[in-house]
């Protein structure tokens, strides 16, 4: 009960800041669109063969949004001050992951959201379907899990933006592989094939939700 | 759930002052070091602070005094060394001890961009406060900050923020008080407002250990005194009337 | 104290472990060169999979090694688990730099290309970037104690990531030659590249034991001499 009062508190902080500061998700939406169009330009998404490519720039774009807002995230949390306020509290330093984790995965959501409906609407490509949105869910908690993580890590330490990518992105390749071929496999009519897929997304995110919570405490003593 | 309630009977209430045992320090550590790579922030502190008593540490800047509270605070795990707080050992039971500790720092652990309130609000789900909003006006108004609650932290003047910063230390009724430098920005009123939340906590059966440089605010509050050197102890004395010219002495010393 | 810096019992052990290891790598090299014959498919190059392989399976193992001490390191806090940790990390990025140049080099003929994207291979490549991040993270945090414990952090989670990539990897395209020493009807090899296999396999075991002995000595003697420059300047 506490734990989940706790969790709560902690994203309606956050929600309640970017309210009010706006300083994440309209950055990494534009961002994630700028991404989408310049791999237009990039890959010519236009063609016949669009959905293979097509879903490889879908994810390129969720992931550096990701990654920009998880970065920024910690950034802010920091600059606030008010992190080694959280710390000083009861809460469980697996709970303040949990909690980090949740309203991370909310900003991106808002991100992903907005990034599939964009992406139908300029590729004709049809991504809002029950399966897709499931790949896309597992691929962003996935993504999520390590980014929460590696950016409280990186924002303690000196060229923190350099630090998140080259932690992140080794890691997270599974990831990025599953959710790319599950979602192309989706868009060219191959749901058969998709099973394995989604079956290691799952693994994944289960794996490393639970050893991160493990972690956490690690991570954030001064 | 039974750790809740064990530590329900702690927290300070009205009726504390009989219940509490004379036989367990509210902070207990033993040859406390901390290491900074090449750099050696604490070498080896030892102190108890009893129940019912307001400690002072004074010393120079880079003294270790903050080191020190930090560790005490459960932010830092020393190099070497333990830490026991009400009988709760570090870093086992971390999460009960900050239910029993309030912490003032050197930042004001405020989120800038939200209101007072919303801040005070934040900070009582995080430790799980009934009545939160009847405590949460309880502890604006002891520090003047009643009519405040609506403005953003960020628009408030650092002496303000500070009292703020006062407020959500003692939000959640802690037993024992960490104050670095308490009294930064802090103006005329904020102090005596300081002063008798101190002397009140100590009244009341908790305790204080409080850290400063400035042996004018210390002096007025402080019922023993030590005196941090190069992260080590250089003396412990009672408070008396020669306090306040010997900490004068021993600080213009070491500048 | 100064016989105690100059002479320890480790050095003798050290230095018989140096002695072993330049015996047996030399008589790999031998081997490898004089005794075994050549492929007759694959002819010379072939000849670099004695290395190839050991200095693989080492470029593996020091993940492991990496993973177990960071493990009781964040359990323990004591430095020697980083100290280990460290010099694991240091000798494994060293032998999967070597694997992923032999693997180049052996590849270029038989495949006709320096890379290709295999699951092997590609994994391999990810382990040597999760070395680097491993290395970047280090050098980024100035606090050693806190980068002891980012690196454990990093350590435990990229240990059992690895296994995950080289899955995902697999199933994304595959075109490395199945396994032909460890197979349920026994090994497809002939009996002298076996037992050339086996010495150099041997050699290069100890001589990872010897490096590893001796870079944790090294720094420990490192962190000694910190210890002791922090006495005489506090």
């Amino acid at each position: 009960m506490i734990v989940a009062r706790q969790i709560y508190a902690i994203v309606r902080k956050d929600l309640l800041l970017e309210l009010r500061a706006r300083e994440q998700v309209a950055g990494m939406g534009v961002f994630a669109l700028l991404t989408l169009v310049t791999f237009n330009f990039a890959f010519d998404l236009t063609g016949a063969d669009r959905a293979a490519s097509g879903s490889g720039a879908l994810w390129v774009a969720i992931m550096f949004a990701g990654l920009l807002g998880m970065g920024r995230a910690a950034a802010i949390e920091r600059q606030q001050g008010a992190w080694e306020g959280v710390l000083l509290s009861p809460a469980d330093r697996g709970t303040i992951f949990l909690g980090k984790l949740a309203s991370g995965l909310l900003f991106i959501g808002i991100v992903d959201a907005l990034a599939l409906v964009l992406f139908t609407a300029l590729f004709a490509l049809p991504v809002l379907r029950p399966m897709v949105l499931l790949v896309v869910g597992l691929g962003t908690v996935g993504f999520g899990t390590l980014g929460t993580l590696f950016s409280v890590m990186a924002a303690t330490t000196r060229a923190r933006e350099v630090l998140l990518p080259v932690l992140l992105f080794p890691l997270a390749l599974p990831v990025v592989i599953s959710s790319v071929r599950a979602t192309t496999l989706l868009l060219t009519e191959r749901q058969a094939e998709v099973g394995p897929w989604i079956s290691l997304l799952l693994g994944f995110d289960v794996l490393f939700l639970g050893i991160a919570y493990l972690v956490f405490g690690h991570a954030v003593e001064e | 759930m039974m750790a809740t309630v064990r530590l329900g009977a702690r927290q300070l209430g009205p009726a504390a002052s009989e219940s509490s045992a004379p036989s367990v320090p509210a902070i207990e550590a033993i040859g406390l070091t901390k290491r900074y790579g090449n750099r050696l922030a604490l070498a080896g502190v030892s102190l108890r602070v009893e129940t019912s008593e307001c400690v002072g540490i004074f010393g120079a800047n880079g003294a270790g005094k903050s080191t020190l509270l930090r560790i005490l605070a459960t932010l830092v795990r020393p190099t070497t060394g333990y830490v026991r707080c009400c009988g709760l050992v570090l870093p086992g039971q971390a999460n009960e001890i900050r239910q029993l500790i309030g912490v003032v720092g050197h930042q004001t652990y405020l989120v800038d961009d939200l209101t007072v309130w919303e801040n005070l609000d934040f900070y009582a789900r995080l430790y799980g406060l009934r009545d939160a909003a009847g405590r949460i006006q309880e502890v604006l108004d002891r520090l003047g900050l009643g009519d405040r609650a609506g403005e953003r932290v960020r628009a408030l003047s650092r002496g303000l923020q500070q009292r703020l910063s006062i407020a959500r230390a003692i939000l959640h009724r802690p037993l024992v008080l960490l104050l670095d430098e308490p009294d930064t920005g802090l103006d005329r009123e904020g102090r005596d407002r300081l002063q008798a939340l101190i002397a009140d906590q100590v009244a009341r059966g908790g305790a204080v250990l409080l850290a400063t440089h400035s042996v004018e605010f210390g002096s007025q509050v402080v019922s023993r005194a030590l005196f941090l050197d190069q992260g080590r102890l250089a003396w412990e004395r009672p408070v008396g009337k020669e306090l306040a010219g010997e900490l004068e002495r021993q600080l213009r010393r070491q500048l | 104290m100064a016989s105690r810096i100059t002479q320890r019992p480790g050095d003798l052990w050290g230095r018989a472990l140096g002695w072993l290891s330049a015996v047996l790598v030399a008589l790999s090299v031998a081997m490898i060169f004089l005794y075994v014959p050549s492929d007759q498919v694959q002819g010379v190059v072939q000849r670099l999979f004695y290395i190839h392989l050991p200095v693989a399976w080492l470029a593996y193992l020091s993940f492991f090694i990496i993973f177990l001490s960071s493990v009781v390191y964040l359990a323990r806090r004591q430095p020697r688990w980083d100290r280990l940790a460290r010099s694991a990390a240091e000798l494994g990025f060293v032998f999967t730099t070597i694997v992923l140049l032999t693997g180049s080099i052996w590849g270029r003929p038989i495949w006709g290309t320096w890379w290709t994207w295999d699951a092997r291979l590609t994994t391999t490549l990810i382990l040597w970037f999760i070395y680097l991040a491993y290395f970047m993270l280090r050098a980024y945090v100035s606090d050693p104690e806190r980068a002891a414990r980012y690196a454990a952090v990093l350590g435990i989670v990229g240990f059992v990531d690895v296994p995950i990539i080289h899955m995902s990897v697999r199933w994304w395209r595959t075109l490395h030659p199945q396994p032909i020493v460890v197979r349920a009807e026994g090994p497809a090899m002939p009996e002298s590249m076996l037992l050339t296999l086996a010495v150099t396999m041997v050699a290069f075991m100890v001589l990872y034991l010897f490096l590893l002995v001796e870079k944790y000595r090294i720094e420990r003697m490192k962190d000694e001499l910190a210890e002791l420059r922090l006495r005489h300047s506090g």
